[in-house]
């Protein structure tokens, strides 16, 4: 490991961490219990390409206890440093990963990811989808934490709809755009419009 | 500067806790295990909801916490200040001031808003605990969406009651998926669980955390004959006048005389003020 490989692993972490973890998870919480709004979450500075709010998301919920997944795009030497110095999470495959972090296109095949059994739909993966860009117009959102309907900039809308097909099983969804970030549970019905 | 981290908890153990509250969020009405934590408080007393609330206050909350409505009781009143002196939030006992409200047994009167999380302690989150005691029997029966037993013990209030007499904890189904113990809050607050504020359980001792999403569909179990009917004593508030509002009966003297009063107590004190 060289030496400026160490510092890009020490640095960008949260500069308070009980009060940026507590405010990045608010609006991760927020994010996820309301479809189709978009929240701005900060206070990391991972290594590009890797979002600031993707960052914020591990962070804030990646520990030694949670396996990460990291797609080919962003599994790069400076980023597994900068998670192994600041989370410890293991990088594992997908197949067992708790959380995944890519681009859409990379993160296929999604049928890799843990979708929780009967007994225990919360044993499910959480995907962190890097997108170019978030917007709340496009795909029309319905279901629990949405008052009529919601509308989000999906990358696709076939893989959702097979994945409520799934619920209660089913993987969880964020997506990640410079600071912004907006969620889509399993629950969340999809329609192309 | 204080000798706790904030919120109390730690750093990991919060983490733990936020990936349950998530993954409760993601499957409505499902409980989802944690390691729950040993509180500085007995279990009973809320060890559920404030390692929830922990996990959720940020310093710029505005936190109030109620026991069975009231924000004066001494559950109340030592969360508040639990929570006031390890996380250093401002706390208030206004239902439309506060961004954080921890409850035991009770659903504010005034509507909650997108912009409020309503954390509620649980006792006993398994709504079907007390027709069948083994955790594996009730963990399957949720994974089948078996809820037949629970239809059975509906019915059989009716055999002998002539209604449904289960007052509180009244069961619900959430999402059309889950069965879900909405904790003991009375039964007239049944419908204010379909709501635009995020709704998070926390059973300590039990270890479970489950939530309710805003605007989730939350239909409360009944018979097409025997309609759910959230029920209320048949009298104003003797303090405020209020006919619509939830009412503790209290006893006045030793005589047997009583009156009926506002569980809520900020609802109360609000109509009082305007009033005066």
């Amino acid at each position: 490991m060289s030496d400026t490989m160490i510092g890009t692993a020490v640095d960008g972490g949260f500069g308070d961490p009980p009060r940026d973890a507590a405010r990045a998870f608010r609006a991760a919480l927020q994010a996820l219990s309301r479809p189709g709004t978009l929240h701005e979450i900060a206070g990391a500075v991972p290594p590009a390409p890797c979002s600031v709010a993707a960052g914020a998301l591990l962070l804030t919920l990646c520990d030694a206890e949670t396996g990460l997944y990291l797609a080919p795009s962003l599994d790069t030497p400076e980023l597994r440093d900068w998670v192994a110095f600041h989370t410890g999470a293991p990088i594992v495959e997908a197949g067992v990963a708790d959380f995944a972090l890519g681009t859409w296109t990379d993160l296929a095949p999604l049928d890799r990811f843990k979708v929780g059994t009967q007994s225990y739909p919360d044993r499910a993966a959480t995907l962190i989808v890097e997108m170019d860009a978030i917007a709340q117009s496009g795909s029309r959102l319905t279901g629990p934490g949405i008052a009529d309907a919601a509308y989000l900039t999906l990358p696709e809308v076939a893989a959702f709809q097979a994945n409520r097909r799934k619920f209660p099983l089913g993987f969880d969804t964020y997506f990640t755009c410079g600071s912004q970030v907006a969620g889509l549970p399993r629950s969340t019905r999809v329609e192309d419009l | 500067m204080s000798d706790y981290n904030f919120a109390y908890l730690d750093e990991q153990t919060k983490r733990m806790i936020r990936r349950a509250i998530l993954k409760g969020v993601a499957v409505p009405g499902y409980q989802v295990p944690f390691a729950s934590r040993e509180m500085p408080m007995p279990y009973g007393w809320g060890t559920g909801g404030v390692q929830v609330s922990a996990a959720c206050l940020t310093p710029e909350d505005v936190f109030k916490v109620i026991d069975q409505g009231a924000d004066d009781t001494t559950n109340a009143v030592s969360i508040r200040k639990f929570f006031e002196k390890t996380a250093q939030v401002s706390v208030t006992e206004h239902t439309k001031d506060a961004t954080v409200i921890q409850t035991r047994h009770r659903i504010p009167e005034v509507r909650l808003t997108e912009d409020q999380i309503l954390v509620y302690q649980v006792p006993i989150p398994e709504p079907l605990r007390f027709l069948e005691p083994r955790e594996t029997e009730t963990r399957k029966m949720h994974a089948l969406e078996d809820y037949g037993l629970m239809h059975v013990k509906l019915y059989e209030d009716i055999a002998r009651h002539g209604e449904i007499a289960t007052a509180y904890a009244y069961p619900v189904k959430v999402e059309d998926r889950y069965v879900m113990d909405p904790s003991p809050i009375p039964k007239f607050d049944n419908p204010k669980l379909e709501s635009a504020a995020l709704q998070l359980f926390g059973a300590g001792r039990e270890q479970r955390i489950y939530a309710v999403p805003p605007y989730t569909k939350v239909v409360s179990l009944d018979f097409d004959d025997y309609p759910f009917d959230p029920s209320k004593a048949d009298y104003p508030c003797a303090l405020c006048g209020a006919t619509e509002s939830y009412l503790d009966e209290v006893i006045v003297d030793d005589s047997g005389g009583r009156m009926f009063v506002c569980s809520d107590t900020d609802f109360c004190a609000g109509r009082q003020e305007a009033a005066a």
